[in-house]
């Protein structure tokens, strides 16, 4: 299954109406995400504040930056997928342009990406914007 | 007889409420208990009538609450069978005492000495007793457990020896659920260690019943008010009169002292001098009417309340393809800690979640103990007196959409 797009995410997501049939949708999405070896899944590209291990390796592609990232929690992966439809091969002043938590409550998946939430969506947002200001 | 589960259940308003539209089946005991509406109203009473700062006199309503304050510090002693209301100390939760205790220590530990503690600690009573030992140049002596998750006593008796000054172990397990034969491993010690002084951390102990210091013989004894159905922030250390009279003070200021001058100080008496500052007043009546709360149940039927939801849940998981239950320790309380085949616990516990079923997912403040067992973390559900064996069954069939979901 290749990723699909913000949009598409949006349009899919939002055509489901029940929990089940969502986190069905995050969990595929999760398995569809290309795994890291285990020689990528370093401490130092471990991610900070994460609840659930959460990887991330991060390079410089032409003027985008490209962004691989894993889990060993499926929905989380899911989740990095959305994210990813959001950040993965765009330029700095795109990622540094979209606003992620608007996106998230429109898939009404807000409690996710709150400061709260200990499974670090947020961490690697910030980690994410973070690069892209730094580029 | 046995538990009316029913009745006990419409004592705690939280239980009928829902979560994600489904009725809340709250199996997260290990981590805090509800409180019932007993302990509910204690704090609002004390704060609606009575709440003054205590120890200070001079009118009516700090004689008042003074008076609520002590009393509860009774509850306390009768409840855990003290020689003395002044062995008990106020803290802010299991956390504290056992600080309390491993700070005292880092200034009596002398280079060579060693301290003793298990695998299974909570980071509670592991990281202060490894960070004490680091102070003061003392070797941490760390006992294995079993693969079933109980502790190895032979090992136990064996680490044990002359130039043990200290062991810390728990009561129950959090992660596990272990039973350690607490009184029988403290014979141990007193035979082999004769100069040493024993901690139990009873965070998950104190709400099973039939705690009685003297009888087991330990030092000190902490546990927290949250998990036995009190209020947050308020705690219990246990302590021998003749091992707090002259235990080092941890916080110094107000209410601790007997004298002070601009250069100099003195200390005050038990229980005063180990309780700086203004206590937590309402927690000190919230947690003493927990345990008048409490008291009232038979122990012997809470204790077969608990196996019953136990062994329900190992029966039903023992069939449940997939499922390894991690620790299966002969005695145990109700702390059913597993994994499944190709799921991660992060992920059961967010599938449990949106069906209305609290669990904890994760290390359980346990890392070590994690890694000795060779997993990340696990899923645990965690029993407690007023859950069902309908609650079981939910659990189970909850796991299977969880399962379903994940494949
Ligand atoms: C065995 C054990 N020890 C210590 C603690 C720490 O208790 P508290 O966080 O209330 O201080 C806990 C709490 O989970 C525990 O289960």
């Amino acid at each position: 299954m290749k990723l699909p797009t913000t949009s598409e995410i949006i349009d899919d997501i939002e055509f489901l109406d029940d929990w089940e049939s969502r986190y069905q949708y995050i969990i595929d999405l999760g398995k569809a995400l290309p795994p890291l070896t285990e020689q990528e899944r370093v401490p130092e590209a471990k991610v900070k504040g994460c609840q659930s291990d959460v990887w991330m390796h991060a390079e410089k592609a032409g003027e985008q930056l490209r962004f691989r990232v894993d889990s060993d929690a499926v929905i989380v992966r899911g989740l990095l997928a959305l994210v990813m439809a959001a950040y993965n091969e765009k330029s700095p002043g795109d990622i540094l342009a979209f606003d992620v938590d608007q996106y998230f409550l429109t898939l009404d998946l807000e409690r996710h990406i709150s400061p709260t939430r200990g499974n670090g969506l947020r961490a690697i947002v910030g980690k994410i914007r973070e690069l892209a200001a730094a580029a | 007889m046995s538990l009316d589960v029913q009745a006990l259940r419409a004592e705690f308003p939280i239980l009928s409420r829902e979560v994600h539209g489904k009725p809340l089946v709250y199996l997260d005991n290990a981590a805090t208990t509800q409180k019932p509406q007993a302990v509910i109203d204690a704090l609002v009473d004390f704060y609606s009538t009575c709440n003054s700062n205590v120890h200070r006199g001079a009118h009516y309503l700090s004689d008042e609450a003074t008076r609520r304050y002590e009393h509860a510090r009774t509850v306390i002693a009768e409840f855990i069978h003290a020689n003395a209301r002044e062995e008990v100390i106020w803290t802010s939760g299991t956390t504290e005492s056992i600080n309390i205790v491993a700070k005292g220590m880092a200034e009596r530990l002398q280079a060579g000495d060693e301290v003793v503690v298990t695998e299974m600690e909570h980071h509670a009573n592991l990281v202060t007793w490894q960070q004490a030992c680091k102070h003061a140049g003392a070797v941490l002596r760390v006992v294995p457990i079993l693969d079933n998750g109980a502790l190895d006593e032979a090992a136990f008796a064996s680490t044990v020896n002359s130039a043990t000054k200290f062991v810390a172990m728990p009561h129950v397990s959090n992660a596990l659920g272990t039973v350690n034969a607490v009184q029988a491993l403290i014979q141990v010690v007193r035979k082999q260690a004769p100069n040493a002084l024993v901690l139990i951390d009873g965070a998950q102990g104190i709400a099973h019943g039939n705690v009685d210091v003297q009888a087991l013989d330990c030092d000190f004894y902490a546990f927290s008010g949250h998990k036995l159905f009190g209020p947050t922030g308020v705690g219990v250390l246990w302590g021998r009169r003749s091992v707090l009279e002259d235990w080092p003070v941890w916080l110094t200021g107000g209410e601790m002292i007997a004298t002070v001058s601009y250069q100099d100080a003195t200390w005050g008496a038990l229980p005063n001098r180990l309780e700086a500052g203004t206590p937590n007043i309402a927690g000190a009546i919230g947690i003493a009417a927990a345990v008048t709360w409490f008291q009232q149940l038979n122990v012997a039927d809470v204790q077969a309340h608990e196996q019953a939801l136990l062994q329900a849940a190992v029966e039903r998981g023992a069939t449940f393809e997939g499922l390894k239950l991690i620790g299966n320790a002969p005695n145990k309380i109700g702390v059913y800690s597993f994994n499944l085949t190709g799921a991660h616990p992060a992920d059961l516990g967010f599938l449990l979640d949106r069906q209305g079923i609290a669990i904890r997912t994760g290390d359980h403040c346990a890392q070590p103990l994690m890694d000795r067992l060779g997993v990340p973390g696990t899923a645990r559900a965690s029993f407690s007196i007023y859950n069902t064996l309908d609650e079981v069954e939910l659990l189970f069939r909850g796991l299977e959409k969880a399962r379903d979901m994940l494949a």
